[in-house]
């Protein structure tokens, strides 16, 4: 087989390749120089590269960097310039933190961190609970809504077993103490508390059983008691729910919602975020007694 | 055919770099590209030292690409990251700049004004300033490695890197307060990414200036083939009238000897000594040509001497070309300039650039987000009223505080707080102060008797209680949003 002759192109004076596409011709114009030493460049550096760093199965770089050690370092990193913002919320008491605007925000912040990972299985992840785990977005509290009664809920549980300190009422099942008939009179009596149903005879009956029965905790208008845990009955929110069923099964087998201690099982400074959390939803009451004013007002979080 | 045949032997599969020593020339186009060069580099250099007074909330730097703070200052103009589409109708008007430009006056770009040739041009001054013009460079090149070669070569490549510091040096002062960052540089307390930065401008100028030169024209820039497929018959672009200067002749009475035509051309080989890519302009428009035009200004030179009109080698376009060499008059320049193409480009950027202006006039420094809670999105309250919340930004744009006030304007029933008051004093309106230069977020939530099913949506007004009313100053920023209730 012969070789042709490369044809050149007239206009450059450089040989053509030999293809065409529709008339269209390759010149065969060589590389620059130093592009192939560049080319050879990228190749040493590959060499280097792959001894280096881990590019190969089970074989570890001679640099020892690894992806799983460079996200240790990041998480130490913050760890550390975290340290500052935790050990403020620590040094401050619980009460006091409303009076730091910057620590009460990393408190929440971390609080809301704290909450996705150890709150929402019961509470959702909005905080809006679900029937028998309370909407800690609202204002209706069952053992306070200030932030040290927040905070105290949150280390000691509610009814948690084996905590002495735990939060701890028990409503009793009223279903061996009075008739269904009475029950009933007394479910109408408090859909009247709520402002559910108009006053009726059985109401009125219910009245009586209610100031019998019910009123050593729930409080003779119904206005509930935070000492124990007592539910408000004459606001909107139910708990457990506020039709005639619902009632019914709260009044004839009594509820027994178990909110665990977290005292011991998170740190402080954690509980104290999720307090502070907690109490940022909306619902969050003042400290009742000569609440501080905010201290400084900031550019971020400024109202009149 | 066989595939032998796609490796040519004889060309090889590379071939190396041709040096170019670019004889030193004068005229018209030089002195042109002397004023382009000191206009560039002295703005590059010059511009992030000077200072602009914002007050005492805003830098005082006149230019400022604030990455850390996601801010952009130009003079009287502040960028936030949210008004970036100003920097796109910038790229928009670099863009159909590039048409106009290159449509009117061809690769003038790459002749002047691009960064690469105007550091080359540097550079291959302070080489001229060291090793002499073009014949004592060849000379140097190739004598054998003295002493004296080695000093000159070190003497030159020093001043070459101390030009390639200064430039790389520049470049990082525009992202940060000028002052306090050349002094943290030079005792070693600036950020790492400043040194680095510095250290790959540094090296880049050094090797593309000193060495690379016509190499990153021709074989690493995408420029040139851009512009090549821009330019049309009617572009102005560096021509030899061949028609006047072939046949080319060196001397007058050799060629009236041999036949009777003589061009012009004395293939004195002037133009090509002096261009900086090393390309032969009279073998016709060619990628290498970056279209500096210095071989005009040797030409007109040669031509002077041989009291010959100017212009053997001109800017012409490829028409005007054609319509010479038939033997028409030379047209005015201006024709090639203003033509309908050129005038087109010119009115679409020119009404880019001025709406650009207006808007920018006219833009909003207060704004609103509103973010709705979606999770809950309806809290029922102890009393029951229907709560939904907001996190809002206030975005104050100006670099001074702000004293606003925020109001409900429909869903009469409703009243409204903010995360920083209590419930009992909810009202139709809040009274905020927005932090300079910054955006103040909040959580606003608003009640309203429950109920009724379906969404309600009303306005979110801010309006300023610190400017004249009537200005600028005291337009109302709104948001519309929807209260939801079941």
């Amino acid at each position: 087989m012969s070789h042709e002759k490369p044809r050149v192109d007239d206009a450059t004076g450089t040989n053509l390749v030999g293809h065409e596409w529709d008339g269209i011709e390759e010149l065969d114009t060589p590389l620059p120089r130093w592009w192939v030493y560049v080319f050879a460049a990228t190749v040493v550096f590959s060499a280097g590269y792959v001894v280096a760093y881990p590019s190969l199965p089970d074989v570890a770089g001679s640099t020892g960097w690894s992806s799983r050690g460079q996200l240790d370092e990041t998480l130490k990193a913050e760890a550390v310039a975290r340290a500052p913002l935790i050990n403020a919320v620590a040094a401050t008491d619980i009460t006091q933190l409303a009076a730091n605007p910057a620590v009460m925000r990393s408190a929440i912040e971390g609080g809301r961190a704290a909450f996705k990972v150890n709150c929402v299985q019961c509470h959702g992840a909005g905080a809006a609970g679900s029937k028998g785990y309370p909407n800690l977005n609202d204002d209706d509290w069952l053992w306070g809504g200030d932030i040290a009664s927040i905070h105290t809920t949150l280390r000691n549980g509610i009814r948690s077993p084996g905590v002495d300190e735990t939060r701890y009422s028990q409503m009793p099942a009223f279903a061996d103490m009075l008739t269904r008939a009475q029950i009933g009179q007394i479910v109408s009596h408090v859909r009247v508390l709520s402002g559910q149903d108009k006053a009726s005879r059985a109401s009125v009956a219910g009245a009586a059983l209610f100031a019998e029965n019910c009123a050593s905790c729930h409080g003779a208008d119904g206005k509930g008691n935070r000492e124990m845990g007592a539910p408000n009955l004459t606001d909107a929110i139910w708990l457990y729910g506020g039709d005639r069923a619902a009632l019914t099964q709260t009044i004839a087998k009594a509820r027994f919602g178990v909110m665990p201690h977290w005292a011991g099982r998170l740190d402080d400074v954690t509980i104290k975020m999720l307090a502070a959390y907690v109490h940022s939803l909306g619902g969050g009451e003042a400290t009742p007694a000569a609440a501080p004013a905010p201290a400084a007002e900031t550019a971020d979080n400024v109202g009149t | 055919m066989s595939a032998l045949d796609l490796i040519n032997p004889k060309s090889g599969l590379y071939s190396r770099r041709e040096p170019v020593f670019p004889r030193v020339v004068n005229g018209r186009f030089r002195r042109l590209k002397w004023t382009v060069m000191i206009l560039c580099l002295a703005v590059y250099y010059i511009t992030p030292w000077l200072r602009w007074d914002r007050g005492q909330f805003a830098p005082d730097q006149a230019v400022l690409v604030d990455l850390a703070g996601r801010r952009f200052f130009m003079f009287d103009i502040e960028i936030w990251p949210q008004e970036f589409y100003y920097v796109a109708g910038l790229l928009i008007m670099a863009g159909i700049g590039l048409f106009l430009v290159t449509s009117a006056v061809g690769r003038a770009w790459c002749g002047y004004a691009c960064p690469q040739t105007v550091w080359t041009d540097l550079f291959q001054h302070v080489e001229r300033w060291i090793d002499g013009d073009r014949n004592a460079q060849v000379k140097l090149n190739n004598a054998p490695w003295t002493a004296a070669k080695l000093g000159r070569r070190l003497v030159k490549w020093s001043l070459w890197l101390a030009i390639a510091v200064a430039t790389g040096g520049a470049w990082i002062f525009y992202f940060a307060d000028a002052p306090t960052l050349a002094q943290a540089f030079a005792t070693g307390t600036a950020a790492p990414v400043a040194y680095a930065t510095v250290g790959v401008l540094t090296a880049t100028t050094f090797i593309f200036g000193g060495f690379m030169r016509e190499q990153v024209c021709i074989y690493m820039c995408p420029w040139p083939r851009i512009q090549t497929a821009m330019l049309d018959e009617k572009s102005l672009i560096v021509t030899y009238r061949d028609w006047r200067g072939e046949p080319r002749t060196q001397g007058l009475k050799k060629a009236a000897s041999a036949s009777g035509k003589v061009g012009d051309c004395i293939d004195c080989n002037a133009c090509v000594s002096v261009c900086p890519t090393g390309v032969d302009i009279r073998k016709g428009p060619q990628l290498g040509c970056i279209n500096c035009a210095l071989c005009i200004d040797a030409c007109d030179e040669v031509m002077a001497k041989l009291n010959r009109p100017r212009g053997l080698i001109d800017y012409l376009n490829l028409d005007d070309e054609k319509h010479e060499r038939a033997g028409g008059q030379a047209r005015p320049i201006l024709k090639t300039l203003l033509r309908p193409r050129t005038l087109v480009y010119f009115a679409i950027w020119a009404s880019i650039g001025l709406a650009m202006l207006f808007f920018l006039g006219e833009r909003a420094r207060l704004a609103i987000d509103a973010a709705q809670d979606r999770n809950p999105v309806i809290v029922t309250l102890s009393d029951g009223q229907v709560r939904n919340g907001w996190t809002l930004k206030m975005r104050n744009m100006q670099s001074r505080p702000r004293q606003i006030e925020l109001a409900m304007v429909g869903l009469p029933e409703g009243r409204m707080w903010t995360d920083a008051m209590d419930r009992r004093n909810a009202a139709r309106s809040v009274r905020l102060s927005l932090a300079p230069d910054a955006t103040t977020k909040l959580h606003l939530y608003v009640a309203a008797p429950g109920g009724v099913a379906g969404e309600t949506p009303f306005v979110l007004n801010a309006r300023p209680l610190d400017a004249e009313p009537g200005s600028k100053d005291a337009r109302v920023a709104t948001r519309t949003v929807k209260f939801i209730r079941q």
